[in-house]
């Protein structure tokens, strides 16, 4: 072969390398940009004005912001909370035994969240809810975490579901021949196993909680602002750093959590 | 035998009812903060609209004539709603122009991945994941900044001297298709990228030793092998783009509404609830259709694949 022939690899398309390099660099750069900003002296989202945590300080002085952060966070909790506990024994009735009838129902209802757009959900719950607040005088953060706790379920069930699976069912069966009563066996066999699949689901709910703003804009009372919500007030009516710097704050913890997500899942 | 069969039917009845018990709290949430709110929304999409909001206790079809018709003031004639027809058609053009574009920049990223290395795939799949799990309001918010008057793209635009103006981008069309088309690319490319790791080359191969170009590869071998991945990345992304909420209210301006915006609109200062209610199971049902398409899709593939 001379030094002209450049060898024929078989799996490369001419011009789908920079075109991936350019859709990575299209991913990160608005992102970037935006904390590289959140940095800056200036007011200005476009001209650097000097190094400063200006922002990040005044974000961190806004009650608001706080009050916003700290809400989204217990509730997410919350929420992820209820929706792995929910998922975890629906996970469990699903994958071990044989198929029952009204199974596929079963996995029908679990995902339509995932099927239903996010307005129509927002708008249902508002009216239903509408009705509640009407019934009963309550206005509190319950329909919140109990709507929340919905959407998180089939994402919770999920990674559980596929853990669940991919475990290996013969361990059970000898528990249970060693006369291991259900729940010994769940506790001291299935359980232990399915950890890694419990925290994922977990995770996947909190983040799915933490991201939304469709449901959580339409049902919420006066005063109940997450801080995607707020985010939402604050960028419709004018620019300010400050959201800046909490979005900064915000995809940073999503790096943490995605991160941890993917190394709990990649190791089988 | 027949009392062991009847000891061991008794055993599996208790094992059904037990694991029925099991998915309770799970369907019992879903049901009464997800899916049973859609029944009652229904029945409000035939009742007569409230004057503050809410509804009134008669039986109305107003609602459902006013998704696509509007009654004239003047004469009491019905028309097409010229309003609604334009904001379901950008809807729809947006969501299908979105698909197109993140497909033609999410298929080549999936196979620039698929042909990494082992080793470095992994990271390049992580660095796809990433801003899929970021907060989409977020994500949004960065396009805007990026496009607004005072913004960075402007900024350089007129510092080299390419436009004497800055460029109006934000409050546009093509601002919403921008913005989807950068926050729904994951969508894309991960579904793509799990059916073409599937992809054996040596099929590939066998294509170029039979005196196949690139583009005949591609063609008649590789996109038809991961047909699945490409259906499952377009639903993927049409569906909730049809949808799309917060790209619209931060990039549209107040003017350019998509469906949902203008659900939202009746039940905030629009105070048409019925209508909202209409509104809201309309897009439901497009969206059905689409996974129906959907669904035939993939089972049709994958009988073939068998």
């Amino acid at each position: 072969m001379t030094a002209a022939t450049k060898p024929f690899i078989v799996n490369r398309m001419p011009g789908f390398g920079t075109m991936a390099i350019a859709v990575f660099l299209m991913l990160y750069l608005p992102i970037s940009l935006l904390i590289i900003f959140s940095f800056n002296e200036r007011e200005s989202l476009a001209v650097w004005g000097g190094f400063s945590w200006r922002w990040y300080e005044a974000a961190w002085q806004n009650r608001d912001i706080k009050d916003a952060a700290f809400r989204s966070l217990w509730l997410a909790g919350f929420a992820a909370t209820i929706a792995t506990a929910a998922a975890t024994l629906a996970a469990i009735a699903t994958t071990r035994g044989k198929p029952f009838l009204g199974m596929t129902t079963v996995y029908a209802v679990i995902n339509m969240p995932l099927m239903v757009p996010e307005i129509v959900t927002a708008v249902a719950l508002l009216i239903f809810f509408a009705w509640i607040k009407v019934a009963t005088g309550y206005t509190g953060a319950a329909y919140l975490v109990a709507a929340h706790a919905a959407f998180c379920v089939p994402f919770a069930y999920l990674p559980i579901r596929a853990r669940l699976e991919s475990m290996d069912a013969t361990l059970e069966v000898a528990a249970a021949d060693l006369y291991a009563s259900p729940w010994q066996a769940f506790r001291r066999i299935t359980l232990p196993l399915l950890w890694p699949g419990i925290i994922a689901g977990f995770m996947l709910a909190f983040v799915i909680s933490l991201d939304d703003v469709v449901i959580t804009e339409h049902i919420k009372s006066a005063g109940m602002e997450t801080l995607p919500t707020y985010m939402l007030g604050q960028l419709r009516r004018s620019m300010s750093p400050e959201v800046n710097a909490v979005s900064a704050i915000f995809f940073l913890l999503s790096v943490v959590l995605v991160t941890f997500f993917f190394f709990l899942n990649r190791k089988k | 035998m027949t009392a062991a069969r009847e000891v061991s039917e008794a055993a599996e009845r208790r094992d059904v009812r037990n694991r029925w018990y099991l998915t309770a709290p799970a369907l019992i949430i879903i049901m009464l903060a997800a899916i049973g709110p859609l029944f009652i929304m229904v029945v409000y999409s035939f009742l007569g609209k409230g004057d503050y909001g809410g509804v009134t206790a008669a039986f109305s079809t107003d609602a459902w004539f006013g998704v696509l018709l509007e009654r004239d003031i003047f004469d009491d004639t019905l028309g097409f709603a010229d309003a609604h027809m334009i904001i379901f058609w950008r809807s729809v053009r947006l969501a299908g122009v979105t698909t197109i574009l993140t497909l033609l920049l999410g298929f080549p990223t999936a196979y620039f991945i698929t042909t990494r290395p082992e080793k470095q795939r992994d990271i390049w799949l992580f660095l796809v994941t990433i801003p899929f799990w970021t907060n989409l309001l977020i994500r949004t918010f960065a396009i805007q900044e990026l496009i607004r008057r005072d913004g960075i793209i402007n900024n350089v635009l007129t510092g080299l001297g390419i436009v004497d103006e800055p460029l109006q981008m934000l409050n546009t069309d093509f601002a919403i298709g921008l913005g989807m088309v950068y926050v729904y690319l994951p969508l894309m490319v991960l579904p793509i990228y799990a059916s073409m790791e599937k992809l054996d080359f040596r099929m590939v191969e066998a294509g170029y030793d039979l005196y196949a170009g690139r583009l005949a590869v591609l063609r008649r071998i590789i996109i038809p092998l991961v047909k699945p991945g490409i259906i499952a990345g377009s639903i993927l992304v049409f569906i909730p783009a049809l949808g799309a909420y917060v790209a619209p209210a931060l990039l549209g301006g107040g003017r350019n509404m998509m469906i949902s915006n203008l659900i939202s609109l009746q039940f905030g200062q629009g105070r048409n609830w019925p209508l909202g209610a209409a509104l809201s199971i309309t897009l439901m049902a497009i969206v059905m259709v689409a996974l129906l398409v959907y669904v035939r899709n993939a089972s049709r593939s994958s009988a073939r694949a068998h």
